[in-house]
């Protein structure tokens, strides 16, 4: 990074510890910052959508789609995150590989199970052993972002599920009273109302998926916890800058990070909820303050 | 199921190659100095990376490096996230049940205990080793309280925080180690043989990659060129073919 960081072995001080913090692996710890902001980024939005349609589901008056809506907050919501995450994720893969290896390879004799080894052809690896690092990189962001999806938006469906049950009946029958149909008092009355119920149990939500991105770390993705466990370990003369364990002072870093952030969005989501409640009969809309 | 066997062997043998020019995905740990490590560019680096790059370079193949935790480095090789285990591995009966080995590229290396003071007892104390390695079983075995880790970082930080008595490990993973500790590490007791010297593992259902890997490990056998890069990132006294 710097002129003066060519030879390593002669530094002293700041100037060691300036080379140190800029050598190409502090660099990528510090993009994978990124990775974690932008999982947060994508899975939010989606996590909130898969709830929005459980609760959906779970409301519906045609039974097989309520049984699924119901079912999937139920099994979700009730599997340990790391086991689901585990399983999901190799059962997920495996389960696209084997789709693609079926209408790709036609031909293929060998079975795709033989004994251990799980086998497709070549033209049918997701992604493709010929692509290059960040497709593969990128493709296990992708499924990564998908599990955490499913898992929040089973918590979010029931949220929203609770908050749609929250909204006064007499709202609803005085939409009915108007003649708009079950529909339009859905679309019009019930949703714009419930999020001031779900807007607590959402929150709480967020903080929770901030606190379980390094679970990205489970899945092989190198986020930030898996960077401070490789640079905090001790490097010996093998390494251009040997230290001994540092450990505690990187993960004292995430420490800081991860307090600094879920501060940041207490101050957003209290925010958000005194605009919500602006003129609502709720507690907060009442008070003028923030529901805590 | 011999002729079951064969018969699967000779197909994987005609069919998985059918496309050329393929990219064989190197797995390694990327934990393990100095077989294989994360360089301070980022990069894997060490002796299995050196010599991974020339057995690719002899065997004709273009070659990706990927690094996976130890833990779960054979169930990802066996589901095909990647395509060899070069990181260390010693060749052992249990781990040839599930995948398969190449001839070794490093003869048997002794394991040694590491410890903070010389008076440590190996048979009884408490001794960390890090989680699925032959010397985790090996400690289970002896009568010892054996404390498993992730990685082989951590049964060192172990020691240091006196959380194990001492480590088991590969002597030429503890080596640089206690070189560097200026008297603060030590190594007790004997050194322990174990292990079946250091190959690269592969799917069973992968025979013609590990012909081509065995053909380019004897070609560098018998140059020379292996007990040349063994020398250098083990030392001159380094076992070496």
């Amino acid at each position: 990074m710097f002129s003066f960081c060519t030879d390593p072995q002669s530094l002293e001080g700041t100037q060691w510890l300036a080379c140190y913090l800029t050598t190409g692996k502090h660099l990528a710890f510090y993009r994978s910052f990124g990775t974690v902001l932008l999982l947060l980024a994508v899975t939010a939005p989606v996590a909130l959508l898969f709830g929005f349609l459980a609760a959906m589901a779970a409301r519906a008056r045609l039974a097989p789609l309520r049984w699924l809506g119901k079912g999937y907050m139920a099994v979700v919501r009730g599997v340990p995150d790391i086991a689901f995450f585990l399983f999901f994720v190799i059962a997920l893969d495996q389960a696209i590989e084997w789709i693609r290896h079926k209408i790709l390879c036609p031909d293929w004799q060998g079975p795709v199970y033989q004994g251990n080894d799980f086998v497709v052809c070549p033209a049918a690896k997701m992604p493709l052993s010929s692509a290059p690092q960040w497709v593969h990189d990128a493709y296990s962001f992708s499924l990564a972002v998908f599990t955490f999806a499913i898992v929040f938006g089973a918590f979010a469906g029931n949220v929203l599920f609770g908050a749609m049950r929250a909204v006064p009946r007499a709202q609803m029958e005085t939409a009915e009273a108007y003649g708009m149909s079950r529909r339009q008092a859905f679309w019009r009355i019930l949703v714009p109302q419930m999020w001031v119920y779900a807007l607590p149990g959402l929150g709480n939500l967020w903080m929770i998926l901030i606190k379980a991105t390094p679970l990205l770390f489970l899945l092989g993705i190198r986020d930030i916890v898996y960077y401070a466990k490789e640079l905090g370990g001790m490097k010996t003369q093998a390494f251009a800058y040997p230290h001994p364990d540092w450990r505690l002072w990187y993960f004292l870093a995430l420490l800081v990070f991860y307090l600094a952030f879920t501060k940041v969005s207490q101050i957003a989501l209290d925010r958000l909820m005194k605009r919500l409640t602006r003129g609502q009969a709720t507690l907060g809309g009442q008070s003028g303050g923030a529901m805590s | 199921m011999k002729k079951i066997l064969l018969a699967t062997a000779a197909l994987a043998f005609s069919a998985s190659f059918a496309i050329g020019g393929e990219t064989i995905r190197m797995g390694t740990e990327g934990a393990y100095p100095p077989y294989n490590f994360i360089n301070d560019a980022g990069e894997v680096d060490g002796f299995e990376r050196e010599l991974g790059d020339e057995l690719c370079k002899r065997a004709n193949l273009t070659c990706t490096w990927v690094t996976n935790d130890w833990d779960s480095i054979i169930p990802n090789l066996v589901s095909g996230n990647y395509d060899t285990i070069i990181a260390g591995m010693s060749i052992t009966p249990e781990r040839d049940e599930v995948i398969d080995f190449t001839q070794p590229y490093l003869p048997p290396d002794p394991s040694a205990y590491m410890a903070l003071s010389k008076d440590v007892d190996v048979k009884n104390g408490v001794i960390a080793a890090q989680t699925g390695t032959i010397q985790a079983n090996y400690v289970a075995q002896s009568g010892a309280t054996v404390v498993e880790f992730a990685t082989a970082d951590e049964t060192v930080a172990a020691v240091k925080n006196g959380e194990a008595d001492a480590v088991l490990a590969d002597k030429s993973y503890l080596a640089p180690i206690v070189a560097e500790s200026n008297g603060e590490f030590v190594f007790v007791g004997d050194d322990v043989a174990i292990g079946g010297g250091v190959g690269m593992g592969l799917r069973e259902s992968d025979t013609e990659l590990k012909e081509k890997f065995n053909a380019a490990i004897s070609s560098m056998k018998e140059d020379g060129s292996l007990r040349k890069l063994t020398k250098k990132w083990f030392g001159e006294d380094a076992n070496s073919f």
